[in-house]
């Protein structure tokens, strides 16, 4: 029980711990992972204090502190579900502490995700098809799913060119507004709030949602007000972009 | 129709938040469960809270059993599904009735929201605290 492993295993845990609150994990999910990994590497009575902002740990035996700021928080569930694999192969036996550091560097910059044409195409089925389960008319379909994958774009765009999270879904519900609107005057679409409605949905903060309750529930009180907030800043940002658009046109 | 709309809507959204490939089939299945059960409940004439704690119910059991059975984390499963329940429709009517000047309506759309929102998770919390009963007394067993 040296000082350096303990070190190692920290700096293993606390980086495999600042890749899943990043990528929108709930506590539960990360507190669940750090605690594995500090038993299987042989912390003794590891003490791990997680926030959506921020994570502590102490281990009493070797007198090591470790505290690792979280400053951004984006959306991937590919890279939580491969940390949490990777803390389980650890568990048994299958891959080193070494080796698990240098996987977690490697898969911090080399995750796979959908490229962004698939995601524009996504968008636009979720927003038509939600639309017409919402009881919208089969005319607005094309409309729908235009409009949905244009406002996704641009809050891709927005959000990965300028990092500026809110203003990305100002600016989108902005243009959906804009462009429901249009189409609705010149007659490309019957009704221009089931529109709007359908394209507002990809938009929709639902992991920051779902892990609030999910937080608060488990008793993560901190990070669930932390969370809520987000997605209740988020939603406002929407809402106050729709009301912009409503109110002068 | 509503029934792959809803597998489409769930499988499209869990593209946006990239969830890994092989969990996006099942995702769509929870979803399609989930969307089946509101409409069900709807139908039949009782009322929307009651339409959307059922299928947040469902979809939060059939989440964490395939969570079990894929062994990967809850939340792939159960976020995307979710996302057909949001109160969308009311909120954007509370948005527009502000924008308008017609607060009375406004709140009345927005404590709309608020309730259907409260009954999402309360259906959620209901699954959560089934599972872990169920999981307990299985453990129990071995």
């Amino acid at each position: 029980m040296d000082v350096e492993h303990d070190e190692l295993a920290m700096e293993v845990i606390l980086n495999a711990g600042r890749l899943m609150i990043e990528s929108g994990s709930d506590m539960a999910r990360v507190d669940d992972t750090m605690y594995r990994i500090a038993r299987n590497a042989g912390i003794v009575e590891p003490r791990i204090f997680e926030t959506t902002t921020g994570i502590m740990m102490t281990a009493p035996k070797t007198k090591l502190t470790r505290i690792e700021p979280i400053n951004k928080r984006s959306i991937d569930l590919e890279l939580v579900s491969r940390v949490n694999q990777m803390s389980r192969d650890f568990q048994a036996g299958n891959i080193s502490l070494e080796e698990m550091r240098d996987k977690l560097v490697i898969l911090s910059q080399t995750a796979p995700t959908f490229k962004i044409s698939w995601q524009v195409f996504a968008a636009a089925a979720v927003s038509a098809t939600l639309m017409v389960m919402y009881g919208g008319k089969w005319i607005d379909f094309l409309p729908a799913f235009i409009i949905g994958g244009i406002s996704y774009y641009i809050y891709w765009y927005i959000n990965t060119k300028f990092r500026v999270k809110f203003v990305s879904e100002f600016l989108a519900a902005v243009s959906i507004g804009l462009m429901s609107a249009l189409a609705t005057h010149y007659h490309l679409a019957s009704d221009m709030s089931m529109v709007a409605i359908g394209a507002i949905m990809p938009l929709v903060p639902g992991v920051p949602l779902t892990n609030a309750v999910r937080d608060v529930l488990a008793g993560h009180l901190l990070s669930g007000i932390a969370r809520g907030t987000e997605a209740l800043i988020s939603a406002c940002a929407i809402g106050f972009g729709i009301a912009v658009v409503l109110r002068f046109l | 129709m509503q029934l792959s709309f809803s597998f489409l809507a769930t499988v499209g959204f869990g593209i946006i938040i990239n969830i890994p490939r092989k969990g996006l089939i099942p995702c769509g299945l929870v979803g399609t469960l989930g969307w089946a059960v509101y409409l069900l409940v709807k139908d039949y004439g009782h009322s929307m809270v009651l339409a959307n704690l059922l299928a947040a119910f469902v979809i939060g059991i059939s989440a964490m059993f395939c969570a079990r059975m894929m062994k990967m984390p809850m939340i792939l499963f159960n976020i995307p599904s979710l996302v057909p329940l949001v109160p969308g429709g009311q909120s954007y009517n509370a948005v527009r009735s502000f924008a308008f000047g017609m607060n009375d309506q406004a709140l009345d759309y927005l404590v709309q929201a608020g309730m259907i929102a409260g009954a999402i998770a309360v259906g959620f919390f209901l699954a959560e605290f089934v599972s872990q009963v169920y999981f307990k007394v299985i453990s129990a067993k071995k």
